[in-house]
């Protein structure tokens, strides 16, 4: 093995229920029942997930969600929005903890 | 209207053979073959169950040259059904109970005789479908099919990809997404799609790309709310339809390198119960010189009727045709993925 991720596992995903399958089930049927169309559409929940997907930066997730999205009738314009959505999080993660930087450092200053 | 591309044929592409289609498939490894699928879910061989369906593809002749058009049709196909034929397609309806009849294309509105074909269908209480691209309803000579269409109480199938112009004119050509909603605007105006009136048009979408397409139920809630908001269009039923991987759309799943994942994910989605509902089980494709077929896409890769039964419309029998074995192939794998695909749409809900 060479690299870390392949594409191809992720048609393999349901072989790390070989080792404990009642958990594999109970994670399949809510994964399943969390994706159906509820109070938010189809699309919808793909579009989160495409934006979670490159939040938590998971090749397989974006190749999966990728997907999902154009069978659910998005187009690269919303993905793309998606994506810069998961984006601002991050990145306004990241600056608003300059705020604690700022209080540490003014109890740290004269 | 923009973009028309020369057809496979008019290219001297080999793909515009369907035994050369036929041969380009089989040429992709995959898990298990159709029949092996079908075996393992008990339904091999798979025969038809009655012929609800005459499907009659009236010619090759079409406006517009989509990229993933199965059939290879557009502006420069000559084919066209001959008059004995569709005298006898007639002939057939007149003497059978075969309640429905969908005509189909290329643009079957192009055919000098559509006209008659709808009336005299109609006329003897058949259920008529039309299977229109929308833009030929801005052609000169044929503006007034919506009225045509209402007074003959043809059901309206109408192709749009998307309710955005972008993915639309990717699939159909520039500047059809536009030419398509004015159609849209102008069959809603003679009551199509309108509560009460009768009078029913339906959408058709197929992915724009080598994907599935998704769940045909909240699609449809989507593209209502969207086409009514964007442009004040309303319709009936929206139809989720796989894109099949023949013809145009098989050369370009061959260009992107798209083949092997796109059979594969066909594979992978293998549904029994879709399988079940296929729609060549109750449907009977007629080609424009007459020959007959399970479907139309074996139609497009020359795939005849199996056994000993006729071969053509002209020596139609049936008694030898309604519980037929249906002609399978691994192209059949798009009609059993996921929620099923028809030309009706899903199969499964």
């Amino acid at each position: 093995m060479d690299h870390y991720y392949n594409a191809k596992d992720l048609a393999r995903f349901s072989e790390i229920g070989e080792e404990a399958g009642p958990l594999w089930q109970k994670f399949n049927a809510w994964y399943t029942a969390v994706f159906a169309g509820g109070a938010l559409s189809e699309r919808e929940k793909a579009l989160i997930a495409l934006g979670v997907a490159h939040a938590v930066q998971c090749p397989y997730c974006i190749d999966a969600y990728t997907e999902s999205c154009l069978e659910n009738g998005a187009d690269t314009e919303q993905m793309t929005e998606a994506v810069h959505v998961a984006s601002a999080i991050r990145g306004g993660a990241s600056l608003v903890h300059g705020v604690q930087m700022r209080n540490k450092a003014k109890q740290l200053g004269m | 209207m923009g973009r028309v591309l020369p057809t496979l044929q008019k290219q001297h592409a080999p793909l515009a053979s369907g035994a050369e289609q036929r041969a380009t498939l089989a040429t992709v490894p995959l898990a298990r073959s159709f029949k092996e699928a079908l075996a393992q879910s008990s339904l091999y061989p798979l025969r038809a169950t009655g012929v609800d369906i005459l499907q009659i593809n009236v010619g090759k002749k079409c406006n517009q040259t989509c990229r993933h058009c199965h059939v290879d049709a557009g502006p420069d196909r000559t084919e066209m059904m001959p008059r004995d034929v569709m005298e006898k397609c007639l002939e057939v309806l007149a003497t059978t109970d075969i309640p429905t009849v969908d005509i189909t294309g290329g643009a079957p509105e192009l055919h000098p005789d559509f006209r008659e074909l709808v009336a005299r269908s109609h006329a003897i209480g058949k259920h008529v479908m039309d299977r229109c691209n929308l833009t030929i309803l801005l052609l000169p000579n044929y503006s007034d099919l919506p009225e045509f269409f209402a007074e003959h109480q043809v059901e309206v199938i109408c192709s749009l990809p998307h309710y955005r112009a972008k993915q639309t004119d990717s699939q159909r050509g520039e500047g059809v997404f536009d030419e398509s909603i004015e159609a849209l605007h102008r069959l809603n105006a003679v009551g199509y799609g309108k509560p009460d009136s009768g009078l029913v048009v339906n959408l058709v979408m197929n992915p724009v790309g080598a994907f599935l397409p998704g769940n045909q139920a909240s699609l449809e809630r989507e593209w209502k709310r969207e086409l009514k908001h964007r442009h004040g269009i309303v319709f009936n039923n929206l139809y989720t339809i796989t894109n099949l991987p023949i013809s145009r759309f098989l050369e370009w799943l061959e260009e992107s390198d798209n083949l092997e994942g796109y059979m594969t994910r066909l594979v992978n989605a293998f549904n029994p119960g879709a399988a079940q509902g296929v729609m060549c089980r109750n449907t009977l494709s007629v080609g424009w010189d007459g020959q007959l077929y399970d479907c139309d896409f074996n139609q497009m890769l020359e795939l005849g009727l199996a056994g000993d039964g006729p071969r053509s419309i002209m020596d139609f029998d049936i008694a030898q045709i309604r519980h037929r074995e249906i002609v399978v192939g691994p192209h059949c794998f798009a009609c059993t993925a996921g929620a099923g695909s028809s030309c009706g749409g899903a199969t499964v809900t």
